[in-house]
């Protein structure tokens, strides 16, 4: 979270609760909310490496709020960032890992493996489809933060269909 | 218990290909009963789409028995399932098979008018039915007019011209773009909760997962019957658990 974090600080100033509103209304719900909590300690993080720096803001009746700077250092961490490809898929898959080895021990049989996970991935797919029909059709990056996630879902069933050809039998 | 509207018993379908017996399908029990919708997935060569075309008498079957809404299909001749078609069977296909000298309209009035409704009940179920697809200002058109998308919307509408007892279906978003698979699924949704009973196959888990039912084939026959599961989920509001983005 720390470089999305520093994206939205390069925009303007803001303080913690204004950057858990910008992630959320950027994404839509969609994406994993992140919670205040782990918002302040990254920005703690943040400051202390210097990429961030805070400033209290008096405000009437209230304490204090802190309201955190982009500095010049962690304006060239976030280009680092943003000039760098991004990591492409996953080679570790937690599921591969049950299917190639529960087997071993006995526990379990690759074709219930397959078919439960199959039908795991299609009731996840039904919440995609439910949480698109749900999003505001205005707001392009959650629905294709949404159709991301379906065509991910799409690659992993076909994956699964693969395995099951090639282990299952 | 309601007469299921489809029921397969040990299907069985063997190609005969320069002498070589190469089998397909290897003996499917499929009872599907009146307002479900069941997808078939498996992977290419699974017998798949062999298996939904003998639902729908386009492919003869080798052995085994073939119900639908309580009649003996298996054994009709091609004429009488031609028959049996026109009154209880709508069919989708991957490739539209529209008749591309016939307008839209014509297009989905055909099957009603061979069906033997008076050209007024087909005149009026035809634009019920292209106004539900968003259709009617396409009525007059070219099949080749229409994107790939509405081309399929108009085939959906033909095949529930008749007000079928099943529908069926082979890839019927295999061919279109993300849009257009959305404006298919909506109304293979809609017409789902009016209680058509649905089966189809599909490798698209959009597709798939309207469904109530899943059956994987593997090498022609069943690996996996049963409903989606419903996911645990947070409080309303927070779906947060069912994206995880990898990577």
């Amino acid at each position: 979270m720390r470089l999305p974090l520093l994206a939205l600080l390069a925009k303007e100033p803001a303080h913690g609760y204004e950057l858990k509103q910008a992630l959320e209304v950027t994404f839509g719900s969609a994406y994993p909310s992140p919670n205040i909590g782990q918002i302040y300690v990254t920005l703690g993080r943040l400051e202390k490496d210097g990429f961030v720096r805070a400033v209290d803001v008096e405000q009437s009746n209230r304490p204090n709020k802190k309201v955190y700077y982009l500095t010049a250092a962690g304006r060239e961490a976030l280009e680092t960032w943003v000039d760098e490809p991004t990591e492409g898929p996953r080679v570790r898959d937690e599921f591969f890992m049950k299917l190639v080895l529960a087997p071993l021990t006995g526990i379990a049989d690759r074709m219930a493996l397959v078919n439960r996970q199959r039908r795991h991935y299609l009731s996840l797919m039904r919440d995609l489809d439910a949480l698109a029909e749900r999003t505001d059709p205005e707001n392009r990056v959650a629905l294709l933060l949404i159709e991301g996630a379906m065509l991910h879902l799409q690659a992993d069933l076909d994956w699964l269909q693969r395995c099951q050809e090639d282990l299952a039998l | 218990m309601d007469t299921p509207v489809v029921k397969a018993t040990n299907l069985v379908k063997i190609y005969q290909t320069g002498g070589l017996p190469v089998p397909a399908v290897r003996g499917i029990d499929l009872t599907v009963r009146a307002g479900e919708f069941v997808a078939i997935m498996g992977p290419s060569g699974s017998g798949k789409s062999t298996f939904i075309h003998m639902l729908g008498g386009l492919e003869t079957r080798t052995s085994g028995e073939i119900w639908l809404d309580g009649k003996r299909a298996d054994t009709l001749s091609e004429s009488g399932w031609a028959v049996l078609r026109r009154q209880k069977v709508g069919f989708v296909f991957q490739f539209f098979n529209l008749v591309a000298n016939m307008t839209v309209a014509d297009n989905v009035e055909l099957p009603a008018l061979l069906g033997g409704v008076s050209p007024r009940q087909a005149r009026e179920r035809r634009e019920y039915l292209l106004g539900e697809l968003g259709l009617t200002e396409r009525a007059a058109a070219a099949p080749a007019q229409l994107s790939g998308g509405e081309q399929q919307r108009v085939a959906l509408a033909r095949a529930l011209a008749n007000h079928p007892r099943l529908l069926l279906a082979d890839e019927p978003t295999g061919n279109l773009d993300s849009r257009n698979t959305r404006d298919v699924l909506k109304l293979l949704g809609q017409v789902h909760r009016q209680g058509q009973t649905i089966v189809l196959v599909t490798h698209d888990a959009r597709v798939a997962s309207m469904a109530d039912r899943v059956v994987s084939l593997l090498d022609g026959q069943i690996v996996d019957d049963g409903a989606i599961p419903r996911t645990r989920r947070r409080p309303s509001g927070t779906a947060g658990d069912v994206v995880e983005l990898h990577g």
